[in-house]
C-alpha cells in the first residue's frame, strides 16, 4: 500500500488531521460548538467552490471563507438569542454561495463531489506539507492560550467570574477551529469534515476525566477512524470518507451504550 | 480591626429603572457578613460591580490595597454529562502544567473541602453539595484573603447546606477570611453570619446579624 506515493501523502496528511481536528474537538464539544462545526464545514464547500472559480488551490478558499465564516458566526451568536437560527441563516447563503460558484466555474460534478466528499488521491505532496505546517499552526496556537481556553471552555461562568478574556479566548479559538475544518477536509471532505470535530472527542468525555485525558482519547480515535478508513478505502476502492464516518459512528455509539449500561446497573 | 472594603455613593440603573442608589457601607478584614434581601433588589447587581463584571451607574469602591479575592458565582454550566473530575475542575484555576507545587495547593484545597476521598469523581456525577464545595475549592487556590459566595446554599438540602456554612465559618475563624454570603435564607444567616447588609426598597442597610428585623416587602 505504501509503495503508492499517494498513499504515502494521503496517510501522512491524514496522521496531523486527525491529531489536530482530535485536539480541537475536544474544545469544540465542550463549548458547545458542534453545530457551528457543522456549518463552518459548509461555509468551508463554499470557500472550496469559489477557489475553483477562482483557479486556486481549494484549500486557500476554504481557509479565507472559514475564517471570515467562523469570526462573523461567532459575532452573530454572542450578540444573537437566536444563537441556532442565526447560525442557520448563514449556513444556507453559503451552501447557496457553493451551488453558485461550482455552476460558473464550469466544474465538472466530479470535482464537486471530491470537494463534498474528500478524496485520497486529492492531496499531492506539497499539499502535504501545507497542511502539516496549517496543523502545527492550529496546535501552536491552541498550545498557547491552554490556560484560558482551558478554563473559558469547561467552566465559563467560572472563568469570568474570574477574570479571564473570555472574548479573546473565544475569537482566538475560532480562528483555530476554521483552520481545523479547512485542513481536515482535505481528506474526509467539506460534508463530513464535522466528524472528526466532534466524535471523537464526545467519545473521550465518557471515557476521559481530565482534560489531557481527553485530547489524547480523541486524538487516538480519530487516528483510528482514519487510518483504518484509508486502508479499507485502500483495499475496497469504496470512499474512505464513508470508512471513517462508520468507525467513528460505531465507536461513539458502543461508547455511549456501555456508558448508559454501566450508569443503569 | 481596618476595613477590607469601602463602598460609597454606589448606584446603578438599568435604562431608566433605579437597582439601587446610596448604598454606602464598608466591611472589616475578618468579618462576616449576610448580604440579604428579597429576589430581585439587586443583589448579584451589587456584586458583580465588586467584582468589576459591571460599571456602576454613580459611586466608588474600594478594596484595601493587595486584597485578593475569591468569587463564587450563582449558577454554573454543569450538568449530569459533564465529563471532568472534580480535582480537574478545580485545577482549570490553575497552570495546564501542573508543578509539585500546583499539585499540592489543589490537594490541600480538596482536603480543606472534603473533597479528597471523592477527587476522581465527575463533576457531573457529585451531588449538589459537592459541587458547591468544589465551586469554592476552585475559587480557594487564589489565597483569597475574602471570599464572596452568591447564593451558594440556594439548591442545597439541609445537611448540604449546614457541611457547607461549616466550611465557610472555618475558613473564616482558622484562616481569617473575610466572607460576605449573598442569601436570602435569614435563618441561616442568623445561624453562621455576624453582620448583615440588608439591600431592599432601592437602598441598603447594615448591621448585626442578631438584631436584624427586616421586613422582607
Amino acid at each position: 500500500m505504501f509503495a503508492y506515493g499517494f498513499m504515502r501523502n494521503a496517510f501522512l496528511a491524514s496522521t496531523f488531521i486527525a491529531i489536530t481536528c482530535g485536539a480541537v474537538g475536544v474544545y469544540v464539544v465542550a463549548r458547545n460548538f458542534s453545530f457551528l462545526a457543522h456549518t463552518l464545514s459548509e461555509i468551508g464547500f463554499a470557500g472550496a467552490a469559489f477557489a475553483v472559480w477562482l483557479g486556486i488551490a481549494p484549500l486557500w478558499g476554504m481557509l479565507i471563507f472559514t475564517l471570515l465564516g467562523s469570526i462573523s458566526v461567532g459575532e452573530l451568536s454572542m450578540h444573537s438569542d437566536q444563537k441556532e437560527s442565526a447560525i442557520s441563516a448563514i449556513s444556507a447563503l453559503f451552501i447557496g454561495l457553493g451551488v453558485l460558484f461550482l455552476a460558473i466555474s464550469g466544474a465538472n460534478s466530479n470535482y464537486a463531489t471530491n470537494i463534498l466528499f474528500g478524496s485520497i488521491i486529492g492531496v499531492d505532496k506539497q499539499g502535504v506539507i501545507h497542511l502539516v505546517v496549517l496543523s502545527i499552526i492550529v496546535l501552536l496556537l491552541i498550545f498557547a492560550i491552554q490556560r484560558p481556553l482551558n478554563f473559558d471552555s469547561f467552566d465559563h461562568i467560572g472563568a469570568l467570574a474570574h477574570g479571564v478574556k473570555s472574548g479573546l479566548v473565544g475569537v482566538i479559538f475560532l480562528i483555530a477551529l476554521a483552520m481545523s475544518v479547512s485542513i481536515g477536509a482535505q481528506i474526509v471532505g467539506s460534508l463530513l469534515v464535522f466528524i472528526l470535530l466532534t466524535l471523537p472527542p464526545a467519545t473521550a468525555c465518557y471515557i476521559g476525566r481530565t482534560i489531557p485525558t481527553m485530547i489524547a482519547w480523541s486524538v487516538f480515535f480519530a487516528l483510528i477512524g482514519v487510518w483504518a478508513g484509508l486502508y479499507l478505502g485502500f483495499i475496497t476502492n469504496l470512499p474512505v470518507t464513508f470508512f471513517i464516518a462508520v468507525i467513528e459512528v460505531a465507536i461513539y455509539l458502543i461508547t455511549y451504550f456501555v456508558h448508559v449500561v454501566r450508569h443503569n446497573l | 480591626m481596618e476595613d477590607i472594603l469601602e463602598v460609597k455613593d454606589l448606584a446603578m440603573r438599568f435604562d431608566k429603572k433605579t437597582v439601587f442608589k446610596n448604598v454606602n457601607f464598608k466591611l472589616k478584614k475578618g468579618s462576616m457578613t449576610a448580604l440579604l434581601g428579597p429576589n430581585g433588589t439587586g443583589k448579584t447587581t451589587l456584586i458583580n460591580i465588586l467584582m468589576k463584571l459591571l460599571v456602576p451607574s454613580n459611586g466608588s469602591f474600594k478594596f484595601s490595597a493587595d486584597v485578593s479575592l475569591g468569587y463564587v458565582p450563582q449558577f454554573r454550566n454543569i450538568d449530569a454529562e459533564y465529563p471532568l473530575s472534580i480535582e480537574a475542575f478545580v485545577g482549570l484555576n490553575a497552570p495546564v502544567i501542573k508543578t509539585d507545587k500546583t499539585k499540592k495547593a489543589i490537594k490541600r484545597q480538596l482536603e480543606e473541602t472534603h473533597l479528597l476521598g471523592i477527587k476522581d469523581t465527575r463533576m457531573g456525577e457529585a451531588s449538589g453539595g459537592q459541587k458547591q464545595r468544589a465551586y469554592l475549592a476552585q475559587a480557594l487556590l487564589d489565597n483569597p484573603d475574602m471570599i464572596i459566595l452568591d447564593e451558594a446554599t440556594a439548591s442545597l438540602d439541609p445537611t448540604a447546606k449546614e457541611e457547607l456554612m461549616g466550611l465557610i465559618k472555618h475558613l473564616n475563624q482558622k484562616h481569617k477570611i473575610t466572607v460576605l454570603f449573598v442569601t436570602h435564607d435569614v435563618p441561616l444567616a442568623k445561624k453562621y453570619m455576624k453582620d448583615y447588609l440588608y439591600l431592599n426598597h432601592g437602598t441598603i442597610q447594615q448591621g448585626k446579624m442578631d438584631e436584624f428585623k427586616g421586613d422582607y416587602e
